[in-house]
């Protein structure tokens, strides 16, 4: 199994090779375009800011390289959002792939905190990604920016109001949470993910 | 349903865990990793690891132990103590920690907490406060890890940090600090109402219903323990168990 993650200006990266590695697996960090097309899987992760990252990606033509992986691709986080069509952070023009959009969490009631940061469970499970994970299990978010729901949503998580905790469309999957921080749900996630 | 945090804190010096820990399971009690990953197994939503260590020599050892943490924990977990540098927080988000804690540092130089949510983002820079109620009946900041008196009001003090761009404010109460007769639940609730980012509680949980009402009344996000963990008098499932019966949103 020949499994990359995909290097750029994001924090994060190390934290999901680390859990790799816990799980008995391991992974290539780089940006060279030619490891990434040859992985059997693909990892996309993320912390930061949208536009900056896109800006990142497109300066050496990651953005269309990833939209045309053939392989499974796993978006984390700011991954998963720019796998979507647009995002109001900054009004950044996205990758496309999901036709979901990423929205501002707003509210008015001030114990509700933006970003959400914590455990919330996720539900409406529908995809392999999902093997062995029950119903309502608990994962770790932490964003400001949410992915309206879909048709290619695969999980569901409330706050504010219910958004796409998770996406899927064809080999690319994306998911709000961290699964490299959502202790054995996590693992499980990402074992799920690297056997598909 | 976002569920409140209870947040075990590990004291380290020169690479171990000190505070004594009396956990009989385990093969080395100072051993901050086999701790943090008992904690983990246990269920606690985070960690905190705040390092002691004297000398800046020994500062290496940190970030090598962060980077076992690591490879080891599956939680998210914050790093605090002696913090300054861009370079320092850079070491340890490589090494694989999520949030990196400042206190002194940034009220000396606040501008780092700006220059650090620009480079890192506001998730991973947790404020710690520590906080002391005066005579006056008003709560002030005090700096190095309590022995200095400042003037400024710890509401004042969180509002420009969470302005520049802290993202999380640690807020340990020195009244309530070690005497394990809960919570401050008053500046608290203050700080978590006025101010958009969470509030971790930290100071004088003694028992359960201390976390109850720091969750309730005191409307903190997470809440912060160390020796009542370390000394076994309060069991992480347990007290998870007691606030999921009172219909506290947790993580089980």
């Amino acid at each position: 199994m020949n499994t990359v993650i995909i290097q750029y200006n994001a924090g994060n990266i190390q934290s999901v090779l680390y859990a790799l590695e816990r799980i008995g697996m391991t992974a290539v960090v780089t940006d060279d375009p030619t490891l990434i097309q040859s992985a059997d899987k693909v990892i996309f992760p993320g912390v930061g800011e949208a536009s900056t990252a896109m800006q990142y990606l497109k300066e050496r033509n990651l953005d269309v390289l990833i939209s045309e992986l053939k392989q499974p691709v796993l978006g984390i986080c700011l991954g998963m959002q720019l796998m979507c069509r647009h995002s109001e952070e900054n009004n950044t023009h996205c990758l496309g792939i999901f036709d979901e959009q990423v929205q501002k969490f707003t509210t008015s009631i001030p114990t509700l905190k933006i970003p959400q940061m914590g455990w919330n469970t996720i539900c409406d499970l529908k995809s392999d990604l999902f093997t062995s994970v029950p119903e309502n299990s608990f994962a770790y978010f932490v964003h400001g920016y949410y992915a309206t729901l879909g048709k290619h949503t695969i999980a569901k998580t409330d706050y504010i109001q219910t958004y796409s905790a998770a996406l899927q469309k064809d080999n690319f999957y994306g998911v709000q949470f961290h699964p490299e921080k959502s202790a054995l749900v996590g693992e499980q996630i990402i074992k799920n993910f690297i056997a598909l | 349903m976002l569920t409140k945090r209870i947040i075990p804190c590990l004291d380290i010096k020169d690479g171990r865990t000190v505070k004594g820990v009396n956990f009989t399971e385990l093969r080395d009690a100072g051993d901050p990793i086999e701790l943090a990953a008992l904690y983990a197994l246990q269920g606690a939503d985070e960690l905190v690891f705040l390092d002691i260590t004297a000398t800046v020599e020994k500062r290496k050892t940190l970030s090598e132990l962060v980077n076992k943490i690591a490879h080891k924990i599956n939680i998210p977990f914050t790093v605090g103590g002696g913090i300054k540098t861009e370079e320092d927080v850079s070491v340890l988000l490589q090494n694989g920690a999520d949030k990196i804690s400042i206190n002194t540092a940034a009220y000396i130089d606040p501008t780092i907490i700006k220059s650090f949510a620009k480079n890192f983002g506001s998730q991973c820079v947790v404020l710690a406060i520590d906080t002391k109620c005066e005579a006056d009946g008003k709560w002030y900041v005090y700096l190095n890890g309590g022995r200095q008196k400042t003037d400024t009001l710890t509401t004042e003090w969180a509002k420009k940090a969470v302005d520049l761009g802290a993202g999380e404010i640690l807020l340990t109460s020195m009244n309530h600090d070690g005497t394990k007769q809960g919570f401050a639940l008053d500046i608290t609730a203050t700080l978590s109402s006025t101010l958009p980012v969470p509030i971790i509680a930290s100071g004088g949980g003694g028992e359960s219903a201390h976390f109850y009402d720091v969750f309730t009344t005191g409307k903190a996000d997470a809440a912060l323990a160390a020796s009542i963990f370390h000394y076994k008098e309060l069991a992480i499932p347990d007290l998870k168990q007691y606030l999921n019966n009172k219909g506290i949103p947790i993580r089980l």
